[in-house]
């Protein structure tokens, strides 16, 4: 580690932020201070809420309207950012300092050619020529490893993935050469395997240029692989800075430590991850061993799955599945072609068993979970649900069905799976007074309360709308309405993405209780292995709409066989396990 | 703490009102908006007790007479107390508008729902009906409606809901297909809703907010509307007081100097109109309990 240059390229001192709410003014920044020297890589940690991206916008001058700088410098290369005019802050941002933001899509104009975006800057940054504008942005999409540039060129951001849009935003931000590089979660919402790509383009790029970059994440395990120093944040102020070898050796804030903990890794349990969580109850009862059928005879499945497969018509205009008939039902149209979201796939779950379902956007696993919880009918095959085939039974009358009760869901998104005008009694009651046995009010209103108890939500938030509740909280309603009927089957749908990793921790502890508690079977779909891993016996790995590899999570995740789940693996972001405070035992 | 379901319920009715006061405290021009409302509400409803004179009552001998201490708003050409006959008039016309209004905001939301959620051919055939209401110039369209139906109050009623309709269907529409697949509604499907239940206690609370300041806007103009209406000849007959006859009535009389008569109840009109359009968002902002802390 070399030692920082005296001058640094980014000097933060004493920044104070605060808002303007219906509340009063709120402090979002603590006189937060931190520096950056020419050519490092400085990562900011914290959870949501830690003030992460407030610093970097207040930074930028590009803080919303309510709020406000209320203290502190931001000296950039010898030029005082904060309280400096738009006009020299507009001419300075985008040529010496740039930014990438968390959903590259939204951050890019929809209906101009990524081409001409690129250029844009140019013009607006840089002398050159006017006919030499075209050369360079192809040359651009080039460094960023964007292939047959000359075409993508002319590509608008919804012709193009996830990733390739970061490219483009990192070809945007990198158009004039900045001296700094501030990347607000930049590979949030991407898959791992285009999350590394990504993180390795963008650490090359800065490498060769000399960049310095800042990298705002919440994911310790991405700070740690591509960062030379850490800064982590909590409620505004900065707890600790250290170089990131020495943070993960010897952490020397109560935070920085839980936080680590809280990280799910390769060798973690989810007893290290409730020691670290507050609030966990599981620390003791998780010792009791996984509830598998100890009888010898092998028990009739749960569910199981027999050639499944769910095909889409491919619409012109990248328009999704599900259009009306066309506006003459009689017209001779040939076949439409269709896409395979799912080719094929058998599997079958035992009762008490938690299997996982892991897989990047796009393999098929969401579409496999929306045909098993009946939200959507298969082109063919199977899905037999506890001897009964649910395959044959119409979505549309499903919802009446006596087997709604016993297959159960809890939502990948909190936030967007709560009806904003329920409260939280109401969310958790409505499948009871739906699909429960008939009662009266009190009696209902001792089984949400009881349920409520037993997700750990306290008493008096159950009068709350949703969005008077934090993620946990709201993750915690969603669990409580999902097992109010105690389901059979419960699919967990990416249930813990949307949280940060203590809430995670807390929350993937409930689950492990549960389970056991009520003895119901789950189908865990995840994209993120570690997590699967800690919850799961069996892991089943999809690529492109068919099973490539199952078996039991261990097996899967040390001695995977399909190169598929080798690149998968390898793709996750970890710290080194030797760097561990308690030297972690090897897997 | 435990809160009983009484409690829910008190809490619930305060809760509202401190939003009720919050809301109007943060946005003055709601306040305005608001106050605007509520003196046309008394208005139409105590309209006939509060007038100093009796607004059918003529007195030849003190015709035309300009705004006076006595006769605030002057007198017409039959010696009515035009301030008399603006208040009473108060009455009829948001009657109209209210109803109207009301009528179209039911069907149209139910209709737009009925799109936005099952499409396809639903979709088709209730667009493609939108879409021909929205063919006709509207006024033109509600001419027709009365002069067919025949010249009478409710018929204005009719018309005015009728040439309303098609902005109730698309807002609705519109809402509800991009509410359709959210992770919320998949919830409600798994807890037993049936797709009209679903619809019904699901779907159709959440495009409230959006719908208020769409009701808010459109009685301002159904009130232009049925004055509009009036102004022609249609529906609404003399001697009966109502904003747009009176407007129509007195136009004839400001070419010989006598402006009161036409002035005043169109101003009336021009504030109500203006009310209402200012409560849009006020209304939104108190039916949405997003807005709510």
């Amino acid at each position: 580690m070399s030692e920082p240059t005296p001058i640094p390229l980014l000097a933060v001192e004493d920044l104070t932020v605060e808002f303007r709410t219906r509340e009063g003014v709120v402090t979002a920044l603590k006189s937060v201070g931190l520096n950056i020297a020419k050519g490092e890589t400085l990562g900011v940690v914290g959870e949501s809420g830690s003030g992460k991206s407030v610093t970097a916008y207040s930074v930028m001058g590009i803080l919303d309207r309510a709020g406000k700088v209320s203290g502190g410098s931001a000296v950039f290369g010898g030029f005082q950012m904060i309280g400096a005019r738009e006009k020299d802050l507009r001419e300075l941002r985008g040529r010496e300092a740039s930014m990438i933001f968390q959903s590259p899509r939204t951050a890019l104009n929809p209906i101009r050619a990524v081409g001409h975006q690129i250029e844009d800057v140019l013009r607006r940054h840089t002398l050159i020529r006017r006919d030499a504008l075209q050369a360079k942005a192809i040359e651009l999409l080039t460094q960023v490893r964007i292939s047959d540039p000359e075409k993508r060129y002319w590509s608008y951001p919804f012709e193009l993935s996830g990733g390739m849009c970061q490219r483009v935003m990192i070809a945007i931000a990198l158009a004039c050469e900045p001296a700094l590089l501030i990347a607000d979660e930049p590979t949030t919402g991407l898959d791992v395997t285009t999350q590394k790509a990504t993180m390795d383009l963008i650490q090359e790029l800065a490498k060769a240029r000399g960049m310095a970059t800042i990298l705002i994440t919440h994911d310790l395990g991405l700070a740690a692989q591509y960062c030379d120093r850490i800064v982590v944040m909590q409620h505004g102020e900065v707890i600790e800075s250290a170089a990131t070898d020495a943070l993960f050796r010897d952490p020397q804030h109560a935070y920085t430590k839980r936080l680590i903990r809280a990280t799910p890794r390769r060798d973690s349990t989810l007893v290290d991850l409730s020691e670290a969580a507050e609030g966990a109850t599981a620390a003791d009862d998780s010792k009791i061993e996984r509830l598998v059928p100890q009888s010898g005879v092998k028990p009739t499945p749960l569910l199981e799955v027999r050639g499944l497969v769910k095909e889409f018509p491919v619409l012109r205009g990248g328009e999704a599945a599900e259009k009306g008939p066309g506006f003459w039902p009689f017209a001779r149209r040939g076949p439409a072609p269709m896409f395979r979201a799912v080719d094929g796939i058998e599997f079958s779950i035992d009762p008490g068993e938690s299997v996982g379902l892991v897989g990047e956007s796009g393999c098929g696993k969401s579409t496999t979970s929306s045909m098993i919880m009946r939200l959507l009918s298969q082109s063919a095959g199977e899905i037999i649900f506890d001897g009964h085939p649910i395959s044959d039974i119409p979505v549309g009358k499903f919802a009446c069905h006596s087997l709604r009760a016993d297959i159960q869901m809890v939502f990948q998104d909190p936030t967007e799976s709560l009806n904003p005008r329920f409260k939280a009694f109401d969310a958790i009651a409505e499948p009871l007074r739906r699909l429960g046995r008939k009662m009266d009010r009190a009696t209902l209103d001792g089984e949400v309360r009881g349920l409520a108890e037993m997700v750990g939500l306290p008493d008096h938030l159950l009068t709350r709308f949703p969005h008077q509740l934090s993620g946990g909280q709201k993750a915690r309603v969603g669990i409580a309405r999902a097992i109010a009927l105690r389901p059979k089957l419960l699919v967990l749908d990416e249930p813990t993405s949307a949280l940060d990793v203590s809430v995670q921790a807390v929350v993937l502890n409930l689950l492990d209780r549960l389970r056991r508690q009520l003895g119901m079977t789950y189908l865990f779909v995840s994209h993120d292995l570690n997590v699967v891993r800690l919850l799961c016996d069996r892991v089943i790995v999809m690529n492109k709409g068919r099973i490539v590899e199952s078996g039991t999570a261990d097996d899967v995740l040390t001695r995977p066989q399909d190169d598929y789940t080798k690149a998968l693996i390898a793709a996750i972001p970890h710290f080194d396990p030797s760097g561990m405070p308690d030297g972690s035992v090897a897997v | 703490m435990t809160a009983t379901p009484a409690d829910l319920r008190e809490s619930r009715t305060g809760e509202w009102f401190r939003h009720f006061r919050y809301v109007m405290a943060e946005n003055p021009v709601t306040l305005f908006a608001f106050c605007l409302f509520l003196m046309l509400v008394v208005f139409a409803v105590f309209g006939p007790a509060i007038t100093p004179y009796d607004p059918l009552a003529s007195e030849t001998g003190n015709a035309l007479q300009p705004p006076s201490w006595s006769h605030w708003f002057g007198t017409d050409n039959l010696g009515r107390d035009v301030l008399s006959r603006v208040i009473v008039a108060t009455r009829l016309d948001l009657l109209i508008a209210v109803t109207a209004v009301a009528i179209s905001f039911a069907i149209g939301s139910v209709l737009g729902s009925l799109a936005g959620y099952y499409g396809g051919w639903t979709d088709r055939v209730v667009g493609r009906f939108t879409d021909t209401i929205m063919a006709f110039p509207l006024f033109v369209l509600a001419m027709g409606i009365v002069a067919a139906l025949g010249n009478t109050v409710e018929n204005i009623v009719y018309a005015t809901a009728i040439i309303n309709l098609p902005f109730y269907v698309r807002v609705a529409r519109a809402e509800v297909n991009v509410r359709r697949h959210a992770g919320f509604v998949a919830a409600a499907k798994l807890a037993g809703n049936s797709d009209a239940r679903l619809l019904m206690f699901h779907l159709y609370p959440n495009i409230l907010p959006p719908m208020m300041v769409q009701v808010s806007l459109n009685l301002g103009w159904a009130i232009l509307n049925a004055a509009g209406l009036s102004f022609i000849g249609l529906g609404v007959r003399p001697p009966t007081p109502e904003w747009g006859i009176m407007v129509a009535e007195g136009a004839t009389y400001i070419v010989s100097g006598e402006w009161w008569l036409a002035l005043f109840p169109g101003a009336a009109l021009m504030l109500a109109v203006f009310c209402f359009n200012l409560l849009g968002d006020g209304l939104r902002d108190l039916i949405d309990p997003q807005r709510r802390t």
